[in-house]
């Protein structure tokens, strides 16, 4: 799980242009949304597309996303037991 | 230069759109409650089937070889051609140094973009504009989805400052694959035909068009046309996200009420609203808020993007033109595939074409960028 | 009142200026998207959202970041924005193209599409600055100063505003030239053609 989560920041990262940051910067509970890292809507499809391409995991509501994403602990929870890549 | 009491009118409009090559034949379908939107297949656009409004290339070859101009064009210059060429029927008279010309487009001929051929839409003005007798420089505004409707005001504002006389406003878009990949990739593509401001709206559907009309200061020009002032508008930006609309409308409402102040009129005094609708979650809620905090949640309210999809560039310069044409008749086109309204707040959507004495026409139009603007014509 | 140019912003040549006095050099003569993004670094312009934008968009916010972010008085919340330039957005144009061309239409990805109009480079100046404003995007074949005179002139006589930032932000790759200015109702520079020939 801890390389997973590592793997995930690195990707958040480079994904969406968080260029000023590095994956210590980026704490498991810290809120990914609203206050916290600051992401926005653009970067949530974002988030969707990476789910897709590198875990196998198809979102078809962008509103289930908000439980997934809220940090990056949920994100790697969900990743781990619905991946199939 | 002050020209306060200046009065800057319009008229007529032409239009080349997946419901008709014509203004005529177009206001003719929409009456009969025919829409431009149709399932297409077409694996270099989408996957799956999707709904779009296509023009029928076809009928736009036949339509072009009726204009005159020779000469080799894309799909989006042969559109713009068309439109130009029927609204120059009436007015080619005055095409001439005190003529300006402004073209309101997003993308161009972005489908043909590589390394070849870079796509600078200042080019495909001039190209079009010299094919048509346009002595002055094209103007060109890419201001995202209300740069139809905004060019309007453009005009208006450079013939109000001294720079010409008349104008010419055109403005179009092309279904484009760079486009309708883009929107696929905001999960913004409806799979049904787009439902503005319904319960069960889930997403924009994408279409083509061209449209075009003269604006001038002499109102002489217009001939018997029922000729309509460019009593008001505004542009003003939401500040608030680059492709999220305000959730309290903030700039939408600015923008009209920027609009309404210029006209020295009341809100309630405009007979009906071509809005923009896009059957977005977002944006159709966003208008309800603005539209609210001006009160003209009782105004009869429509959005044509039930009828020829998002047409982009071309959008807010279409809509007010099949809006204007209604009005010449003292009717306000319909709203389709609205059932059940799917706003917090109440807004009086027209869903069949209805009677009404009509004086002011708002159009209005908001697009990424937080853009928004709107215009209020009166009839004269 | 006598409408002038007061502030003037110039991104050309591996060098930014500002009122005529340079403020950054370009180190080793990088690539544009490593200049500006030395400029914004050394300019402490300090806004993270930097790092999504595209070229004509980091090229505008710089731009106007040197003209408002120590800008002397209150900005007027109601200034207009007119910008200008010939490429619209065509580098990210390029990428979204690219990226649809290599992986169809599914590698099509948001963060880059939503960049895709010349006039998001406006949205984020109006959102860093909270300008409520009349604001529009041309496209010339080059910088125009008449026609920008007589547009700002015509807003400012139609009161849809009281002061101005017009300008030409082009970059196409390595080819860019950023010229931004203030048109305000105080002293300053005569607004001509004339004069922002000499400026730009």
């Amino acid at each position: 799980m801890e390389e997973l989560k590592k793997e995930l920041k690195e990707k958040l990262i480079e994904a969406l242009n968080l260029e000023d940051l590095t994956p210590d910067d980026i704490s498991d509970d810290e809120a990914l949304f609203g206050e916290g890292l600051g992401l926005d809507s653009i970067d949530a499809l974002e988030l969707i597309i990476i789910l897709d391409k590198d875990y196998g995991i198809k979102l078809t509501d962008s509103k289930d996303g908000k439980k997934i994403f809220e940090t990056v602990e949920t994100m790697a929870t969900f990743i781990k037991e619905n991946r199939t890549k | 230069m002050e020209n306060g009491n200046l009065h800057i009118y319009t008229a007529g409009g032409a239009c080349v759109t997946s419901l008709g090559m014509n203004l005529e034949e177009n206001i003719a379908n929409i009456k009969a409650g025919k829409s431009g939107i149709h399932k297409h297949e077409d694996k270099n656009l989408s996957a799956e089937a999707f709904y779009g409004a296509i023009i029928n290339k076809e009928k736009l070859e036949k339509a072009f070889n009726l204009t005159v101009y020779k000469g080799i064009f894309t799909t989006l210059e042969k559109m713009f051609l068309i439109a130009l060429k029927d609204v120059l029927n009436d007015y080619q008279a005055y095409v001439n140094e005190d003529c300006g010309i402004i073209f309101s487009m997003t993308k161009g001929n972005i489908d043909d973009l590589s390394s070849d051929s870079p796509n600078y839409l200042h080019d495909l003005a001039q190209k079009v504009s010299r094919t048509i007798g346009m002595k002055n420089e094209a103007i060109v505004l890419s201001n995202a989805c209300v740069s139809g409707i905004m060019a309007v005001s453009v005009a208006k504002r450079l013939i109000h400052t001294g720079l010409y006389k008349h104008c010419l406003v055109v403005g179009g878009d092309i279904f484009s694959r760079f486009v309708f990949s883009g929107f696929q990739s905001f999960q913004a593509v409806s799979n049904e035909p787009c439902k503005p401001y319904d319960k069960d709206r889930d997403g924009i559907t994408l279409g083509e068009a061209a449209a075009a009309i003269f604006v001038s200061k002499d109102k002489s020009v217009f001939g018997t046309k029922t000729v309509y002032e460019i009593v008001g508008e505004g542009s003003i930006n939401d500040a608030n996200h680059i492709s999220g609309p305000s959730r309290t409308g903030e700039g939408l409402f600015q923008s009209v009420k920027s609009a309404i102040d210029e006209a020295g009129i009341e809100a309630k005094e405009i007979d009906c609203i071509s809005s923009h609708g896009t059957a977005t979650m977002y944006n159709d809620e966003m208008e309800a808020q603005a539209f609210n905090r001006i009160d003209l949640q009782d105004i009869p309210v429509f959005s044509l993007k039930a009828c020829y999809g998002h047409t982009l560039g071309a959008a807010g310069l279409l809509e007010a033109v099949v809006s204007l044409r209604f009005a010449d008749e003292n009717l306000i086109p319909p709203s389709f595939n609205y059932k059940e309204h799917g706003l917090t707040l109440p807004l009086n959507i027209n869903t069949e074409v209805q009677k009404k004495d009509i004086n002011y026409v708002l159009k209005t139009a908001s697009g990424f960028g937080g853009s928004n603007t709107a215009v209020i014509f009166k009839k004269v | 009142m006598e409408y002038n140019i007061t502030n003037y912003c110039n991104i050309k040549d591996n060098k930014i200026f500002h009122n005529g006095q340079e403020i950054y050099r370009n180190k080793g003569e990088l690539p544009f998207l490593d200049f500006i993004k030395g400029a914004y670094k050394e300019l402490e312009i300090a806004y993270p959202k930097f790092y999504k934008m595209d070229s004509l968009s980091k090229l505008s916010l710089i731009a106007s970041s040197v003209l408002l972010d120590n800008y002397k008085e209150e900005l007027d919340e109601k200034m207009a924005i007119v910008l200008s330039n010939r490429s619209g957005c065509i580098d990210i144009d390029r990428i979204h193209q690219t990226n649809i061309d290599e992986d169809g239409i599914a590698g099509a990805r948001p963060a880059n599409f939503v960049y895709t109009l010349p006039n998001i480079s406006l949205g984020e100046i109006s959102i860093k600055y909270q300008l409520r404003s009349e604001n529009s995007f041309f496209i010339f074949d080059s910088f125009n100063p008449n026609f920008l005179i007589a547009y700002s002139k015509s807003l400012i006589n139609l009161k849809k505003c009281n002061s101005l930032l017009v300008g030409w932000v082009e970059v196409n790759e390595e080819a860019y030239n950023g010229f931004l200015f203030m048109i305000e109702p105080k002293p300053g520079m005569e607004l001509t053609e004339k004069k922002l020939l000499e400026l730009i």
